[in-house]
């Protein structure tokens, strides 16, 4: 294997009998920006934590640069990590917090000095080398605590939730930042985040992740637009696809989902095998893969009552009712409309997404 | 309006300041502050138990402070509470450098700085041990921490005195009974427990990332000791000091036991002084040196208790 930069292999963790992760295999390419995404609690924050090192795995393997570090200390295993919390040490200004690593590695002095200055200017904070954490933002923080990885010179950056601590502004800026370091750095990143706008901005490809196992691998569009299964569809996005629960039906060489009294066409869908009737089904469709008052092109239109209006300015998000049921349609910021109007949808099937309603696997 | 006119005999001296937020009230409706009665029941009830509660507190002392500056003669009028008439340090000279405890007659002082000779190093060991023992408990999840830390909790619950006849026995096996080794030994082992769970509470409750960030640094068990957690921990390091130096000052019980006379802490010496039942009670001598004796923990809260808040004000600050 080549371009494998991170390899994990089988591995398994379990605290007493809580099992976290259970037989989990990743591969990431060199250079790669992967993200772990998953609510709390799914094991991505235990993932990254056990290909830091930081936790002893119960079973299975972690390579990284086709060296076995399984049993090595994090600071031989070639990994620069960046935390939530920043977790700068306080005592210590922010140069000495950069070179911290380097010293206790004793490194000479003037490599650590290039090493440092060269840190400081990636990240533009030069003018902050004699300041303690406590007198920097939080941005400025975070910035320091991504040169404290830096500096190290290291294969693999691992990043927990570096921008959570942070508001809204400073997170797509950072966020900004972060994309553009790791073009001009190309190193092997792996990201953990609960934030699917992060995931979706940064990534390569994205893992998501549920109960310690990964749901879905794959690039943010294919994520996004084709989503494995049930959970990974109603994770990504928001707000959330639109769900409908119902039953297969094969009528004339087309095909139906009736749910709720209505039978949604969805001849258009690229299935993967052929549908058999009656299978119950979950029928996903994206807010914004919703026509109003707009008719699309061999497809059938429905009625719907509009119940909410959300007005985001750039777009504008309708909640209606249809056939009783509650769904959300995004349309175009300057179309408004009053709550009661009725309205009349087509859904672009091609775009939609179908699971089946037991094993929740997309079909 | 007769309620306003209660309220004004009552703070007759604000009376213009009231009247004016009455104006003020009745004008325009409730703005700005909220009047407040300096002279609330509520505020009567706060400082009135407050100053009471420090009068029972002080008076002795300053009972102490008066006898011990008196001349016998006067102390036999019996004004307890009466300054004194004619100042003395005598008594202060006295208990300091002639009373007679048994048989030699050199005062206290030699009783301070046997005190100094245990205080000190015991408290610098048992800090240095404890602190380690915390932080490894905290950070380090060796095997079996959780039945360490159990076992060394239940020992803060057995009584001293259970105990006292076996470490009189093992001291005496290891041939240091009776010296200021065998006390400051005694003294370290039994503020283990206590300063341990306070250790190990204070390092559990730092940011663990901090920990896991110095760990990618490729620091060690003694760097991210030295390096990171110590100059962290100056708070919690005050506190152990104060509770060290003040505990085994005021110790008597093991300073009796453990040792021989010629090196019988401050604190013996004091009970020897005072409760010697030859000649005449010297009160003023008597108090001069139970003074002298509690001065060092006194003092030690005064000077670290500013320390400590200072450490505190400054930890707090999000790092």
């Amino acid at each position: 294997m080549e371009n494998v930069s991170v390899s994990v292999k089988d591995l398994s963790l379990s605290f007493g009998a809580v099992t976290v992760l259970d037989t989990l295999n990743l591969d990431i390419k060199d250079g790669e920006f992967l993200v772990l995404l998953g609510s709390s609690g799914c094991g991505k924050s235990t993932l990254l934590n056990c290909i830091a090192g930081l936790l002893d795995v119960s079973d299975g393997q972690i390579f990284i640069k086709n060296k076995n570090v399984t049993w090595e200390e994090p600071k031989d295993r070639g990994i620069g990590m960046v935390f939530q919390s920043y977790a700068l040490y306080p005592q210590m200004s922010v140069e000495k917090n950069l070179s911290f690593g380097l010293k206790v590695a004793k490194v000479e002095k003037a490599e650590i000095d290039k090493r440092v200055s060269r840190a400081a200017e990636i990240l533009q904070i030069q003018p902050l080398l004699k300041r303690k954490p406590a007198e920097l933002s939080g941005g400025q923080r975070q910035r320091v605590a991504i040169g404290r990885a830096l500096v190290r010179d290291v294969d693999v950056f691992l990043f927990d939730e570096p921008l959570s601590n942070l508001d809204a502004k400073l997170r797509s800026e950072l966020r900004v930042e972060i994309k553009r370091l790791h073009q001009s750095l190309k190193n092997t990143m792996i990201y953990v985040t609960h934030d699917q706008i992060e995931a979706l901005t940064l990534a390569d490809r994205i893992a998501v992740m549920k109960s310690g196992v990964i749901q879905q691998l794959a690039d943010p569009m294919t994520i996004y637009n084709a989503p494995e299964n049930l959970f990974v569809a109603g994770f990504i996005g928001s707000p959330s696809m639109n769900f409908f629960r119902g039953e297969l039906q094969l009528k004339d060489g087309r095909a139906f989902v009736h749910a709720n009294g209505v039978d949604f066409d969805v001849s258009a869908y690229p299935s993967r095998g052929p549908f058999k009737s009656g299978q119950k089904v979950v029928l996903g469709v994206r807010p914004e893969h919703v026509r109003v008052d707009e008719a699309l092109s061999g497809q059938a239109s429905h009625q719907a009552v509009v119940d909410i209006e959300e007005p985001m300015g750039a777009d504008n998000l309708l909640w209606l009712k249809l056939a009783g049921q509650s769904m959300s349609v995004r349309i175009a910021g300057q179309r408004r409309y009053k709550p009661g109007t009725e309205v009349t949808l087509s859904f672009d099937m091609a775009a939609a997404s179908i699971f089946d309603a037991v094993s929740e696997n997309r079909l | 309006m007769p309620e306003i006119v209660a309220f004004n005999t009552i703070a007759a001296g604000i009376e213009p300041e009231v009247e004016k937020v009455q104006a003020r009230a009745t004008q325009v409706g409730p703005r700005g502050r909220k009047p407040r009665r300096a002279l609330s029941g509520r505020n009567i009830m706060i400082y009135g138990t407050l100053i009471v509660v420090a009068l029972y507190y002080l008076l002795p002392l300053y009972v102490m402070v008066m006898t011990s500056l008196k001349g016998m003669p006067e102390i036999r009028l019996g004004n307890i509470f009466a300054p004194p008439l004619e100042i003395t340090f005598e008594p202060w000279v006295k208990a300091w450098s002639s009373a007679c405890t048994g048989l030699n007659c050199d005062g206290l002082s030699r009783g301070f700085w046997n005190s100094v000779r245990i205080t000190v190093p015991s408290t610098i060991v048992s800090i240095a041990i404890a602190s380690v023992n915390g932080y490894a408990l905290a950070n380090w999840r060796f095997k079996g921490a959780d039945l360490f830390f159990t076992i060394l909790i239940v020992g803060a619950f057995i009584p001293y005195q259970v105990m006292i006849y076996p470490i009189v026995i093992v001291l005496r096996e290891l041939g240091v009974y009776g010296s200021l080794t065998g006390l400051i030994i005694v003294h370290t082992i039994f503020g283990m427990p206590i300063l341990t769970l306070l250790f190990r509470n204070y390092f559990a409750g730092l940011p663990e990332e901090l920990f896991k960030a110095a760990r990618v640094d490729g620091a060690g068990f003694w760097t991210i000791y030295f390096r990171i957690m110590l100059p962290m921990s100056m708070p919690i390091f005050v506190v152990a000091m104060i509770l060290q130096v003040t505990g085994i000052w005021n110790d008597f019980l093991f300073g009796v036991v453990f040792t021989r006379p010629e090196y019988y802490p401050m604190t013996v010496q004091l009970n020897n002084i005072v409760n010697s039942v030859q000649g005449v009670k010297e009160y003023n001598v008597n108090m001069a040196a139970t003074i002298l004796t509690g001065a060092v923990p006194l003092i030690v809260y005064f000077v670290s208790g500013r320390l400590f808040v200072r450490g505190i004000a400054a930890g707090a600050v999000k790092g």
